[in-house]
């Protein structure tokens, strides 16, 4: 069977070579690039402008972006029809292509965001290495963690005054320096859609801010709910552990912290979801009224067979409800829970009809296909790109902030 | 330490000697020296004459053949589209497997397996277009491949290194004209090449050869003494979907508005 035969529908005349390439998987790649860049501008917020109302998610939200990293290129391997070769992309790009900087603006910003990591959680690295060498006689857990430890510092075991107050200086300039890289790392993506001249729908220089602008809301939007999430644990465990320990945080302290941390994050979540809703709607308005050429099969696709995607899941259940949820005064715990739930369901419905929206008309605008996901797979081809490889990608990131967390517990209070 | 005169003085010293070898690229440049020769190869192009196609489909049987695309599968290489237009002013085009078997059914297929029936009166006019690879000067697919799988030889060809590509299928999202797949055995992007392999070598393309009525013709655009240059030249020949931008390479006769 051809590529893209076991899903597509075709209706009235396509080219015979048409079919859905694209599939969900190229869904999934703008939605965690998205929610990594959006993840770190979240935490610049703190580190570089000095939101310190953002404090207590900052550190979260950081570490939370690394996992979500190595998952952005996740979705691009598992969609490759030759996944082996793909490292050729980094070997040998092929800059004319948006594709081929890739390599480029993933690695560098894997840095930064790996280097600014190190400078926050650098004394914590110390600390732990001074504390277990200071054990006599090590397990040989204990000897491992403490080789690892040891191997984190990279050497600098300085945690005066003045060292951990250089390190703050890094971490800012670190975040200033990622900031545009994250944006470029995500506004790429949105060029490579955004620079395809075959396709009507993805053809517009608006594309890349576009993706931006949801990238943060989407990256702000889990990182509440995440947080959340995390607190509702830490809840949980304090509430078992205190007796034992009283020094810990009370469930009190616990609860006014999150709620404080959750309201004021909403806040920038609601300010970037305007700027996104705008740059959407201006696009929709300039393209009915411009009314070029493909107008007539892009109105059909948007307006008719895409209608209940674009217009009651993306902008009604995924932008207009909550962004009355968080207008209403008094935003309890709950509340945010569904309402960030809805912004992330919004921004990946936004992905789904760009992405497959696009590939909705025939190019000869005379014809429709229909994209039919895999739910239950078949065969290799549908495990990949169906909903179980959409599931596996939307999960290894969680298992790797439990890992990582391990080593860089975002709750610690280190400074 | 090292002083800032020093490091200025080095600097310089190791721009001046990295210019020096980089130059060379300049001085040697194979494109440029091949360019100065004055040795033009040849520049290939297609010409469609839809007037003379009847439609059969022979030319997408002869291609699948010749250029090992699964006969069975949904893909292909070349492909006749027919239209219809009745005097409802309304166009009806269809290409039933891409016109392998021609078009067995009088009746329109919508897809679903659908037929659309038209009567014999309502048509107004009806007729056929060939379509392949345009081979276009200013290809998009070679611009978006991220790996430089696929490129333009200096005849014109847009090619597949069939050993390079990674099978993103950004090539394919490029072509305005649908006509990059998948190739079902090799999992690589495929399209039609002019029958490289066979025009190199002073042969017809298969769908050349397998076209009993002269509807498609390959030239060389440099020769001027070329039967099919002497037409794009003199003759009024049109070309698909010029406002992208793409120059494409295959010239039409007889085309008509209605054409996608």
């Amino acid at each position: 069977m051809v590529h893209g035969e076991a899903w597509t529908i075709k209706e009235f005349f396509t080219y015979p070579n048409e079919y859905i390439y694209w599939t969900i998987q190229i869904v999934m790649y703008p939605f965690m690039t998205g929610l990594v860049a959006g993840a770190f501008v979240l935490s610049s917020l703190y580190h570089v402008f000095g939101v310190k109302q953002l404090k207590g998610i900052a550190r979260f939200s950081l570490v939370f972006s690394f996992a979500l990293l190595p998952v952005a290129m996740l979705p691009l391997l598992m969609h490759l029809q030759q996944p082996l070769r793909g490292i050729e992309v980094m070997l040998t790009p092929h800059f004319t292509s948006a594709i081929a900087a890739f390599g480029i603006v993933f690695s560098t910003y894997g840095m930064i965001v790996a280097s600014e990591l190190w400078f926050v959680f650098r004394k914590h690295f110390v600390e732990t290495a001074l504390a277990l060498k200071a054990i006599d006689g090590r397990t040989a857990l204990q000897q491992g963690w403490y080789l690892l430890f040891s191997v984190l510092t990279l050497g600098a075991w300085d945690i005066s005054h003045e060292a951990l107050e250089a390190d703050e200086r890094a971490v800012k300039k670190l975040a200033g320096a990622g900031i545009p890289v994250a944006c470029f790392l995500h506004g790429y993506a949105g060029f490579i859609f955004g620079s395809v001249k075959a396709n009507a729908l993805w053809m517009t220089p608006l594309m890349p801010v576009i993706f931006i602008c949801s990238a943060v809301v989407s990256g702000i939007a889990l990182c509440i709910l995440t947080y959340i999430l995390t607190m509702e644990i830490r809840k949980q465990l304090a509430r078992r552990h205190r007796l034992a320990h009283p020094e810990l945080p009370s469930m009190d302290e616990l609860k006014s912290a999150e709620a404080h941390v959750v309201a004021m994050t909403s806040r920038y979540l609601l300010m970037f979801m305007v700027a996104a809703i705008t740059l959407e709607l201006l696009d929709l308005i300039f393209r009915g009224y411009t009314a070029v050429k493909s107008w007539d099969i892009l109105r059909s696709v948007i307006y008719e067979r895409d209608f209940v995607n674009i217009f009651v899941v993306q902008y009604g259940l995924g932008n207009l409800v909550p962004f009355v949820l968080f207008l209403i005064p008094g935003l309890t715990i709950r509340r945010a829970v569904v309402g960030t739930m809805l912004v992330l369901l919004g921004v990946f419905m936004m992905r789904w009809n760009v992405v497959i929206g696009g590939q909705a008309f025939s190019s000869s605008f005379s014809g429709f296909m229909h994209y039919v996901l895999p739910l239950w797979p078949d065969s290799m081809e549908t495990l990949k790109e169906g909903l179980v490889g959409a599931l596996i990608v939307a999960g290894v990131p969680f298992c790797f902030f439990y890992l990582l967390n391990k080593v860089m517990p975002v709750f610690k209070e280190t400074h | 330490m090292i002083s800032r005169r020093s490091f200025c003085k080095k600097s310089l010293l190791i721009a001046g000697g990295l210019a020096i070898p980089l130059s060379c690229l300049e001085l040697f440049d194979p494109k440029r020296l091949l360019a100065e020769k004055d040795e033009k190869g040849p520049r290939w192009v297609f010409l469609v004459d839809t007037r003379k196609c009847v439609g059969c489909g022979f030319c997408v049987k002869g291609c699948k053949v010749e250029n090992e695309v699964p006969y069975d599968a949904n893909v292909t290489r070349t492909w006749v589209e027919r239209y219809v237009v009745t005097s409802d002013g309304k166009t009806h085009i269809d290409s039933p497997k891409g016109a392998r078997d021609g078009f067995p059914n009088k009746g329109i297929d919508i897809g679903h397996g659908k037929l659309e029936e038209i009567k014999d009166d309502d048509i107004e006019k009806a007729f056929f277009v060939p379509k392949l690879c345009n081979q276009c000067d200013n290809p998009p697919c070679v611009q978006v491949c991220p790996v430089g799988a696929t490129y333009q030889t200096a005849d014109g060809v847009v090619l597949v290194d069939r050993s390079w590509c990674i099978g993103c299928g950004y090539c394919i999202m490029g072509c305005p004209y649908g006509v990059r797949f998948f190739h079902p055995v090799f999992h690589v992007a495929e399209k039609c090449n002019f029958c490289y392999h066979r025009i190199t070598k002073g042969m017809q393309t298969a769908c050349v050869d397998s076209c009993a009525f002269g509807a498609r013709r390959v030239g060389n655009l440099r020769d001027p003494e070329d039967p099919v240059t002497r037409v794009i030249m003199t003759e009024r020949v049109n070309v698909l979907k010029e406002e992208y931008g793409t120059k494409p390479q295959v010239f039409y006769l007889g085309l008509s508005k209605e054409v996608k």
